[in-house]
């Protein structure tokens, strides 16, 4: 199989299990279970957006966090001052949309470097964390909705169908909507890297130069991605807030941003099922970590992420894949009494390596 | 009159604050093109330092000037043994790295110290100037400021040391050639850049709260103003502590502290859109 092949197998796979579990997991789960893996679906979203913008993109954002708060918040405000949750829905997509638009306009039309890229997304989620963690008096309300500061906002009113206000979603409607949400994005951006315009992106992250010479403005290219990532941040932002009724600022917080990006690394940078195995992965173990007293959560995150970088820099799913690409090559090429020495002939399969940052050593 | 001395003194010691608490940080990138997201842990360090020193009998001028200092400079050694090395000319992992490690030391650190707030009581009370009062420890803050620039000044252009690290930075063969290990001079750089870190928390912590996670409150605005100043290290620093910082501390009297760091990272994002170098990427080209 060439990759190309490959990746489509893998990408039908994946969303095989995506639909099984979306029609299988309510079955054999109570709600309680269901809700939790709803958050689980929620994050695996924020996941995804990083997952596109950074590993295809080549946009090194240290503040998804910013997105997913800002989605978030706008839902809250929206939803409290409308009442229907159609058009805020929208709106906690759009909102971070035009805000990624806006501060990736200033980014890549300044023509700043991954590094310095990172530390102003970083700051920006920085900078939103303070301003809505200050608005804790009770002058700070837009419209009916009080911002709360610290305290965050809670009582959201959830998601209701389409025009008929009192037609709340139950757990398990949300879980429904959750999972496809997440299921469409999957295969939206599998859909879109695999286009025209998707290839310009990678290719627009393998080397901007070149891009520009075949006649792309490259900083176009990164600009759609960077606001698309934003959008579907936002929208992980709104499932966030309708999942527990309630936001706070921590959403914007450090932690979480640098969460984001260690799913992402523990994953696999340049894949999009990577992301949601890391996120799984990394929840279930911080939510396990949560239960005891022994370690403390951020030792433990900070220590993965160290690890990973150093050791594991592709992440979990490529180095699997790869794993497996290698026992299938065995088994398909050498028969039983085939000498182990045949084994080297796998080694080139090697694909390029996915974490673009070695391309910019000096 | 008064109201406008008060204001000027605020303001210095806003630019000297962002001075104090970026120079570590610039002493790395600006040396070493090395993005040091522990930074913050490195000033938190310091901070719980000058605690544990204090607690131990030692003067609070000692322990602020000198334990702080030496115990994060030898933790940056540590840590540059250990997991930087491994990464010079990858930008992106180091960042990456560094900020595992960041989020490591606030874990150890929690679990050892707790989550809770300690505290220093700023010393030297303070003085009134008209119908204000001025903390003397704001003037400690700006006088230091000052001499840590001009020691930065002085160690890079006058002494043998100076000259070395420069040249090791911009090349590490020729300097490797000439018999300077360049892995040491990396080594040193990089612990006097913690060093530095580390004094900036000691000097902070008694004008804040000491907590495990107070390092991401100086974060941003230290890599802004690392990143607004540019190429050169002093120049640099100087120049963007001196834009941001008056511009915080107007907006923070005009509104709210919050707005005030609000209107700073405005003014930065702006000033890299219009010099995507820094301030040092167009003007004083070619300074230290």
């Amino acid at each position: 199989m060439n990759r190309f092949a490959k990746s489509w197998a893998s990408a039908a796979v994946s969303l095989a299990v995506g639909i099984a579990l979306l029609f299988g997991l309510p079955g054999v789960m109570d709600d309680y279970t269901l809700i939790e893996v709803t958050i689980y679906a929620v994050m695996s979203i924020l996941g995804v957006s990083l997952a596109f913008i950074w590993g295809f993109g080549g946009i090194l954002c240290f503040g998804q966090a910013a997105f997913f708060g800002l989605g978030s918040y706008t839902y809250a405000i929206a939803v409290m001052n409308m009442g229907d949750s159609t058009v805020p829905f929208l709106l906690a997509i759009v909102v971070p949309a035009l805000f990624a638009a806006l501060l990736g306009y200033v980014i890549f039309y300044g023509r700043l470097s991954d590094v310095y890229m990172g530390v102003i997304t970083l700051t920006v989620t920085l900078i939103l964390f303070n301003l809505v963690n200050s608005t804790a008096g009770p002058e700070w309300r837009i419209g009916s909705a009080p911002l709360g500061g610290f305290n965050g906002i809670p009582a959201i009113p959830t998601l209701n169908w389409p025009g008929q206000q009192d037609e709340v979603l139950t757990p398990k409607d949300l879980f429904y909507v959750t999972f496809t949400c997440l299921l469409l994005v999957y295969l939206g951006l599998r859909v879109l890297i695999a286009s025209k315009i998707g290839r310009v992106i990678v290719a627009a992250k393998e080397n901007e130069q070149r891009v520009l010479l075949l006649g792309y403005d490259a900083r176009v290219y990164k600009l759609f991605s960077f606001t698309l990532g934003g959008a579907i941040a936002g929208l992980a932002g709104c499932l966030f807030a309708n999942w527990g009724a309630f936001t706070s600022p921590t959403i914007f917080g450090l932690a979480q941003s640098a969460q984001i990006i260690i799913w992402v690394i523990v994953g696999g940078l340049g894949t999009l099922v990577g992301p949601i195995v890391g996120c799984v992965a990394i929840q279930w173990l911080t939510s396990q970590i949560g239960t005891q007293q022994a370690f403390n959560a951020n030792l433990v995150l900070g220590a993965i992420l160290v690890v990973f970088v150093l050791l594991v820099p592709r992440g979990i799913v490529p180095t699997l894949g790869d794993l497996i690409d290698m026992a299938w090559r065995r088994w398909r090429k050498a028969p039983a009494h085939a000498p182990k020495v045949a084994m080297p002939a796998a080694a080139p399969t090697e694909p390029p390596r996915a974490l673009a940052a070695t391309e910019t050593a000096p | 009159m008064d109201l406008a001395f008060v204001v000027l003194i605020q303001v210095l010691y806003a630019v000297a604050s962002l001075v104090i608490v970026s120079a570590g940080l610039a002493v790395i990138f600006g040396m070493m093109k090395v993005i040091n997201l522990a930074h913050g842990e490195f000033m938190m360090l310091g901070a719980y330092a000058v605690i544990a020193a204090l607690k131990l009998g030692i003067n609070l001028w000692i322990a602020i000037f000198v334990v702080a200092p030496i115990a994060v400079g030898v933790v940056g050694v540590v840590l540059e043994r250990l997991v930087i090395r491994r990464l010079y000319g990858r930008m992106v992992d180091t960042m990456l790295a560094t900020w595992g490690l960041s989020l490591l030391l606030v874990g150890i650190v929690t679990s050892v110290a707790g989550n809770t707030t300690a505290g220093v009581s700023a010393p030297l009370g303070s003085f009134s100037v008209g119908a204000y009062s001025v903390s003397g420890y704001t003037l400690v803050i700006i006088a230091v400021a000052v001499a840590l620039a001009l020691a930065i000044r002085f160690v890079l252009t006058r002494t043998q040391l100076g000259l070395i690290a420069r040249g090791t930075m911009q090349k590490p063969d020729m300097a490797n050639a000439l018999g300077i290990s360049p892995s040491r001079v990396y080594s040193v750089t990089f612990a006097v850049g913690a060093a530095l870190s580390g004094l900036a928390g000691g000097l902070l912590a008694p004008l804040t709260g000491v907590v495990p996670t107070m390092g991401a409150a100086f974060v941003a605005k230290a890599f802004i103003t690392v990143i607004g100043g540019g190429p050169a290290i002093l120049a640099g620093l100087l120049g963007a502590s001196g834009l941001f910082g008056a511009i915080n501390q107007l907006a923070t009297f005009a509104t709210t502290p919050v707005l005030g760091e609000v209107a700073l990272l405005v003014a930065a994002i702006v000033m890299l859109r219009l010099l995507p170098q820094g301030i040092t990427g167009r003007f004083f080209k070619g300074s230290l």
